[in-house]
C-alpha cells in the first residue's frame, strides 16, 4: 500500500467519531459555560488536524442554518408563496417577491428599483429574514425601513426606521457599510444589531467579530463582541462587557422580550413597537414599577395582568389602548 | 472566520448534495462514503490554504475522481461499474448547483423535516435550545434530565442535522 492509501484509510477510519467530537464542541459552546479556556482547547483541536476543522466546519454551517427556524417560524408560516415562482429570477427579487406579499396584507409600501437595489418594511409587530446574494442576513424587526444597495465597490443598507440584526459575509474587498440617523457602521466581519433610538441617536450592539462606528459628528469607535456604543449628533458612548444584556436585546428574532428589572414605562414603550393596540401609562409613579421576565413580543395582556395582579395597579382597555395608573 | 474557511462553507459544502449523489453512483460501499467524503474536504480544504480556485466544483470532483481512483487501485476492489461511469466526471461537473432561489423558498420546510427526523430526545432538546432559547442546564431542568444526558441528546442532534440538512438538499433539488 502507498502512502496514499494509508493516509485515506486512517483519516477515513476516524470520519464518523471525529463528526462526533466536533458536534460535542458545538453544543458545548452554544449551550454550556463557555471560557477562553474552552475556546483555547477548541482552536487546539480545530488546529491539530484538517479533518478536526472540516468536520467542524461543516456540522457548524449545518447547525448555524437551524437559527432561522425561530426566526422565520412565527412570520413565514402564514404566509402563502407567490404562485408559480421563476426560477430565472434572481434571490433578491424573489425574497422581495415574499415581502410584497406581506405588504400588501398588511398595508405596507413596497418599491424595488432595481435587482440590485431594494427597500424593505416591516409592518407592526412583524419580523423579517432578508438573505442577500452574498449569503449575508438581515433580520428586519418590528417597524422597520431598510434600502440595500450592492455595487461593485462596497454593499451599502441604509436603516431608515427601526432596527435590524446583521449577519454578514465579512469581505474586505466589499466591504458592508449602514447608515443610520447619520451615522455609520462598517463590517469588521461581523454579528452586530442596529436600533434607531430617537431621531438623531442610534444604538449599535456587537453580538461576534467587531464593526466600526462613525459617529455623525466624525468620532469613531472600534466595537468588539459585547460592546454597546449609542451615538447622537453630540456625543459616542461605548459600554464594554455586555453580552448578557444585548443577548436579551435580541429575543425578538424569537418573537420575545427580555425584562430585567426594567421600569414599566420602558416596558410599555418597548411593547408599543411591536402592537397596535398602545399600553400608555397614565402616571409617573406607575412607570417607575419596576418588571422582570421573558414575554411575547404581543404580549400586552401578559404585562397588564402582570401590572394588575403583581403591583395591584389600575388596568383600564379602552378598545385601541390600554391605559395603566396607579 | 478567514478567507479559507468562509470559502470552505459556501463554496464547497453547497456542493455536498451533488458530490453525495455522485460518491453513492460511484462507489458500491455505501458504509465508506462518509469517510470519502470527509477525505475530499480535508484535501479540498488543503487545496483551498494554498490557494483558493476560481471553481470549487472542479476542484471538487477533481479530487474526488483521483481518490476514487487511488482507492481502486490500491485496495484491489474493482467494481467495473465505477471505472467506466468515471467518463461520466464531466457530467457530474455541469450538473447545476442547487437554485439558491430554491433553497431560501424551501428552507423552512426543510429545517422543519430535518427536525422531525431526529431521534424524539435530541429533537426535544434541540428545540429547547435553537427555538425557545433555553440554556444547557435549563434543557435539562424541563426535560427532567441529567445535563450530561441533555449533552448528549444535543451532540447527536447536531451531528444528525448535519447529514439531514444536506440530504434533504438532494431530495428537494431533485423535484422540480
Amino acid at each position: 500500500m502507498t502512502q496514499l492509501g494509508e493516509e485515506t484509510q486512517k483519516s477515513g477510519a476516524n470520519a464518523a467519531s471525529v463528526s462526533v467530537i466536533a458536534a460535542e464542541w458545538i453544543q458545548r459552546r452554544q449551550f454550556w459555560d463557555w471560557s477562553d479556556k474552552d475556546q483555547a482547547e477548541l482552536d487546539a483541536w480545530l488546529a491539530e488536524a484538517s479533518l478536526n476543522l472540516v468536520t467542524f466546519l461543516r456540522l457548524e454551517a449545518a447547525w448555524n442554518r437551524t437559527e432561522r427556524l425561530a426566526a422565520l417560524n412565527r412570520t413565514f408560516s402564514s404566509i402563502s408563496e407567490p404562485e408559480n415562482p421563476r426560477t430565472d429570477r434572481s434571490f433578491l427579487v424573489r425574497i422581495a417577491a415574499v415581502i410584497i406579499v406581506i405588504g400588501l396584507g398588511a398595508g405596507v409600501t413596497w418599491s424595488a428599483l432595481r435587482p440590485e437595489e431594494n427597500t424593505y418594511a416591516t409592518p407592526v409587530g412583524v419580523h423579517e429574514t432578508i438573505s442577500l446574494a452574498d449569503g449575508s442576513q438581515i433580520e428586519l424587526n418590528t417597524d422597520s425601513v431598510l434600502h440595500t444597495r450592492s455595487d461593485p465597490v462596497r454593499r451599502l443598507v441604509t436603516l431608515e426606521k427601526g432596527e435590524a440584526f446583521f449577519r454578514i459575509k465579512h469581505d474586505a474587498a466589499h466591504p458592508f457599510v449602514v447608515l443610520a440617523n447619520g451615522h455609520r457602521i462598517t463590517d469588521l466581519g461581523t454579528k452586530f444589531v442596529v436600533r434607531e433610538t430617537e431621531v438623531d441617536a442610534v444604538e449599535v450592539s456587537v453580538l461576534e467579530g467587531s464593526a466600526r462606528l462613525d459617529a455623525e459628528n466624525a468620532e469613531f469607535a472600534v466595537l468588539k463582541a459585547g460592546d454597546v456604543a449609542v451615538a447622537n449628533t453630540h456625543s459616542l458612548v461605548l459600554e464594554k462587557g455586555q453580552d448578557r444584556e444585548i443577548a436579551n436585546a435580541l429575543a425578538w428574532r424569537r418573537g420575545m422580550l427580555v425584562f430585567s428589572q426594567t421600569p414599566l414605562s420602558n416596558v410599555a414603550k418597548e411593547l408599543n413597537r411591536y402592537n397596535a393596540k398602545k399600553l400608555i401609562i397614565a402616571d409617573r409613579e406607575a412607570g417607575k414599577t419596576k418588571i422582570g421576565g421573558t414575554f411575547p413580543t404581543d404580549g400586552i395582556d401578559e404585562v397588564t395582568a402582570a401590572a394588575r395582579l403583581l403591583f395591584g395597579l389600575r388596568v383600564e382597555d379602552r378598545g385601541n389602548e390600554i391605559v395603566i395608573s396607579r | 472566520m478567514n478567507e479559507v474557511n468562509a470559502w470552505f462553507v459556501k463554496e464547497v459544502l453547497a456542493l455536498e448534495p451533488l458530490l453525495m449523489q455522485y460518491l453513492r453512483r460511484q462507489w458500491p460501499n455505501q458504509s465508506e462514503i462518509e469517510d470519502l467524503r470527509q477525505d475530499i474536504y480535508v484535501r479540498a480544504h488543503q487545496a483551498g490554504t494554498r490557494q483558493i480556485p476560481k471553481s470549487a466544483k472542479a476542484l471538487v470532483f477533481h479530487i474526488a475522481h483521483d481518490l476514487l481512483v487511488d482507492r481502486i487501485r490500491h485496495e484491489q476492489v474493482v467494481p467495473i461499474e465505477a471505472v467506466a461511469d468515471f467518463d461520466k466526471l464531466e457530467i457530474a461537473i455541469d450538473m447545476p448547483s442547487p437554485d439558491r432561489s430554491v433553497i431560501a423558498r424551501d428552507e423552512l420546510r426543510r429545517l422543519q423535516a430535518a427536525l422531525d427526523k431526529l431521534p424524539p430526545r435530541a429533537r426535544e432538546a434541540v428545540v429547547l435550545g435553537r427555538i425557545e432559547g433555553l440554556s444547557g442546564k435549563q434543557i435539562a431542568e424541563r426535560m427532567g434530565i441529567s445535563a450530561a444526558a441533555v449533552s448528549v441528546h444535543l451532540t447527536s442532534g447536531v451531528k444528525a442535522l448535519g447529514d439531514l440538512l444536506y440530504d434533504e438538499d438532494v431530495s428537494l433539488e431533485r423535484k422540480p
